[in-house]
């Protein structure tokens, strides 16, 4: 394998159905989204070097961290790589400090170097006052903070986030989340997440992964606006209808023609998307006449409410899944309930098309 | 199970104990006595006597067998044992379990029940018992005799002085003027025995019956000086015995012919 | 710190009360026995005194032995799988079930002098049998299982998500045995160990089996007892005193240990 590359790692597992090439640059920062049992957690075992692999190789920074089955396998701790979980995983059986300082010890500095290092790094994340408590008796925002510092203490080659933000209230995520974005930068980091706050904040590029495969994988911002997965398009909260190009729009059934604006040159007869925000959609419970607008057909399923919004979800006939957002004013007026047939309208304006 | 329940009775009121003193000779059998001649097609088992026999444990082989004899000799009578350590038996029938007839392995046990005026008459000394060298088979130590165990390359185990078979081994070695330096002193004569079955002693000092009774997996070694430690067995039929009679009996069978012959089989010597 | 208030059925704690009586009952019952004129002469007598310090010195040599073999044989099973796992667990922890006195005529077609090893070791000028060495095996074999079921339940509980984490810090397998895994389930390894000791030091069955009895080189406390009792019914009584004592002081100073470092 030759590459420039300063992570390279394409893997199969079998047992998972995994197969995945990845290639990542120094200091770049990777958002790894995708549903449940996508191969997420196997492709962080894969580099951490807790999961083997039936075949692959994998470099980092020109080290070969395995290559199988030629049986070149290197274990966790001479890796170069850090984990930071869910949970902080402190060792409850040290004080903080003792904690930040446990990577440089056992990675052969003394003991008042690993000391300074440690008082270093939890300068870094703003918590030098916890250095002499006991790691049990920590909040969970602190023991995020400490664990942060803890894993960039050992100066690793690759940072793994594994949801980090995830088991955190949502008052204390903010700050860890700044904190991340802050000494994140210019380091090379995959982070696994849920949030779409996360990836936008946290990594310039994201990759999708669906069934143990790369299914999307683009500067975060381009996957986030014009997602092209129904998994992507759910994540940025947008309605996505698949079909293809054809002159006037996007086909997306025998009946159904997408109007709207190409963000990016379309080819007529290749697949294409029609992206929008369920904001930009008004429900009529008759077809307005004499209006440009695209109308769309559908049965609710659900009406939720969403702090000052109403959201209401559903299907139309061909298997989408659409979402509209209208003030509880108009919900109540329209007398919204599951099973309730509605037309969905929106401006031809609202809606992006670009190529699947 | 029977002397549990009743101990615990003892225990949840003094004159309980008293009572079941008492009450201690009667079997646990609510037939009356019946006599013996009675045809054996009038009366089904339901009805059967049971005699209560407590006996030493070295005696459970024989005294098994002579029970299936008296059984046969006597239509309608169970013969139940009861086999233990000799103190255990008689410290039972000091606390009132009911029993017809006690057979001891020592003097000093049948003087505690006989002090308390629990035997119906004089007990009598029915069969003797001897030490022994039991060797393994193929007597790796070649132990001819007694002066053999004193070697330094005998592994020798012995019964610890504190129980009776331990004491023997004294007496015998004192008058023999050795000292003998045993790798083990066991609590139990059966625990002598085992090991010198393992082979892991070349010697042990057990009694005669044990040899006989381990079958050939040791060898017995008899020695002249084994006189100066005779063990006397005697028996005794008890006064709190609803069945005086058949105790009576039983007493008579194990010091008669019959029973001297099968006691003489197992190793044991004459009274 | 409120206590939520249980919402146990009454007839719950008639039960328990009744099974606390049934093990609290007979030690009572034992105590009524002693006679405690002649209690201090019991216990102080050369006979007892030895078996009290050859009783200590094996249970812990054997405790030592223990955590020598138990510590990496729990890791194993707790920590890997291989093939036959379940057979080899069910294997160790036997001697948990297993009569004492078979677990001793097992260990003497080992160790005996005409046994596997004994044999050879025979040979080699080196006897077991009879030998406070013996005792020290014989205990071993039968308290071994508890500190292995102690400590592989302690590391599951604990789960590899330290280990893993002290991986990534650059951490090699000795280091993080050492520094995060035994650390972490000291609570239970102290427990195992105690319950090791607890258990050598009222071993009875394979000794009598195995080692013989020898006043000061075999005859360890329950030994003497069982000897006594053929003998003297109160020496027996007040030795059986001591060993209860022992036991109970060694329990209740572990789990104050145990309550300390949770």
């Amino acid at each position: 394998m030759t590459s420039g590359s300063w992570l390279r790692l394409r893997a199969t597992v079998a047992e998972r159905g995994f197969d995945l090439d990845l290639a990542l640059e120094a200091g770049e920062r990777l958002a790894v989204l995708g549903p449940n049992g996508a191969g997420k957690s196997t492709l962080l075992g894969l580099l951490a070097g807790t999961v083997r692999p039936d075949s692959g190789r994998a470099e980092l920074g020109g080290r070969v961290l395995f290559d199988l089955p030629a049986r070149t396998w290197q274990p966790p701790h001479s890796r170069g790589i850090a984990l930071l979980a869910q949970d902080p995983l402190l060792f409850p059986h040290l004080s903080v400090l003792e904690n930040v300082a446990f990577g440089p010890r056992v990675n052969g500095l003394g003991r008042a170097a690993a000391r300074a290092r440690a008082e270093h790094w939890l300068s870094e994340v703003d918590a030098t006052n916890l250095a002499g408590r006991r790691a049990t008796e920590l909040s969970g925002g602190q023991a995020q903070r400490v664990a942060i510092a803890r894993a960039l203490a050992t100066e690793p080659e690759l940072l793994l986030l594994d949801e980090p933000l995830a088991a955190l209230d949502v008052s204390v995520a903010p700050a860890i989340r700044r904190l991340l974005a802050r000494v994140l930068a210019g380091r090379t980091t995959l982070i696994v997440t849920h949030d779409l706050l996360d990836a936008l904040v946290l990594a310039d590029r994201a990759l999708v992964l669906d069934a143990g495969s790369a299914v999307e994988d683009g500067p975060t911002e381009q996957v986030l606006q014009r997602p092209r997965t129904r998994f992507a398009a759910r994540l940025a909260e947008l309605n996505l209808i698949r079909g293809v190009a054809v002159a006037d729009g996007v086909q997306a059934g025998p009946d159904l023609v997408l109007q709207g604006m190409a963000a990016e040159p379309l080819t007529t007869g290749e697949p294409a998307v029609a992206a929008f925000a369920p904001s930009a959609v008004s429900v009529y419970l008759d077809p307005p006449h004499g209006s440009p607008r695209n109308l769309v057909a559908v049965t609710v399923s659900e009406v939720e409410q969403r702090g000052g919004i109403v959201r209401v979800r559903a299907d139309d006939h061909r298997g989408h899944k659409l979402a509209a957002d209208v003030t509880p004013r108009a919900a109540a007026e329209l007398d919204l309930y599951p099973g309730r047939e509605v037309v969905f309208s929106l401006k031809a304006t609202a809606v992006a098309l670009y190529p699947a | 199970m029977k002397y549990l329940s009743l101990r615990l009775l003892a225990g949840a009121a003094a004159l309980g104990l008293a009572l079941t003193g008492c009450a201690g000779g009667t079997p646990a059998t609510t037939a009356p006595q019946q006599p013996t001649q009675a045809p054996e097609t009038s009366q089904p088992a339901a009805e059967a006597t049971t005699l209560t026999v407590f006996a030493a444990a070295s005696l459970t082989k024989t005294f098994t067998e002579l029970g299936q004899t008296f059984e046969a000799e006597h239509a309608g009578v169970k013969v139940s044992f009861n086999f233990a350590g000799s103190s255990d038996l008689v410290a039972q029938i000091q606390q009132g379990a009911p029993a017809d007839v006690f057979a001891s392995a020592d003097e000093k046990n049948m003087a505690k029940a006989t002090d308390e005026q629990l035997v119906a008459g004089e007990p009598v000394i029915f069969a003797t018992n001897v030490l022994s060298i039991a060797v393994p088979p193929d007597n790796p130590a070649k132990v001819a005799g007694l002066a053999d165990l004193a070697r330094d390359d005998v592994q020798l185990v012995i019964c610890a002085p504190e129980v009776p078979c331990g004491a023997a081994t004294v007496k015998v070695a004192e008058a023999a003027g050795l000292t003998l330096k045993p790798v083990s002193e066991e609590a139990k004569v059966t625990d002598v025995l085992a090991k010198v079955e393992s082979g892991d002693a070349d010697a042990g000092l057990v009694y005669a019956t044990d040899v006989a009774g381990a079958e050939g997996k040791v060898l017995g070694i008899d020695f002249p000086e084994s006189a100066g430690a005779v063990n006397k067995y005697p028996i005794g039929a008890l006064a709190g015995s609803g069945n005086a009679d058949l105790a009576a009996e039983f007493v008579a069978l194990v010091t008669g012919a019959t029973g001297q012959q099968v006691l003489a089989d197992a190793g044991f010597g004459k009274p | 710190m409120t206590r939520t208030e249980s919402t146990l059925p009454r007839w719950v704690f008639v039960m328990a009360a009744v099974g606390a009586g049934f093990v609290l009952l007979p030690l009572a019952a034992m105590t009524t026995r002693v006679d405690w004129l002649r209690f201090g002469e019991l216990i102080t007598s050369e006979s007892s005194v030895a078996a009290f310090w050859l009783s200590l010195k094996t249970s812990g040599a054997s405790t030592l032995a223990c955590l020598i073999l138990g510590v990496p044989m729990a890791l194993v099973l707790a920590r890997t799988r291989f093939p036959g796992q379940g057979v080899v667990r069910a294997l160790v922890l036997l001697p948990l079930v297993l009569p004492p006195v078979v677990g001793g005529i097992a260990l003497l077609y080992t160790f005996g002098r005409r046994g596997l090893l004994g044999a050879t070791l025979e040979v080699m000028g080196l006897q077991i049998a009879f030998s406070t060495v013996a005792v020290v095996i014989a205990q071993t074999f039968v308290a071994l299982p508890f500190l292995v079921v102690s400590l592989e339940g302690s590391l599951r509980t604990l789960g590899q998500r330290y280990e893993v984490v002290a991986a990534t810090l650059g951490a090699r397998p000795t280091t993080i045995l050492g520094r995060v895994t035994l650390p972490l389930v000291l609570p239970g390894l102290l427990s195992g160990t105690v319950l090791s000791f607890a258990r050598s030091l009222g071993e009875f069955g394979a000794t009598l089996t195995f080692a013989g009895s020898l006043q000061g080189v075999t005859r360890t406390l329950p030994l003497e007892i069982y000897l006594q009792r053929e003998v003297d019914a109160d020496a027996a009584v007040a030795l059986s005193l001591v060993l209860v004592a022992i036991a109970l002081a060694v329990i209740g100073l572990a789990t104050r240990r145990a309550q300390v470092i949770r």
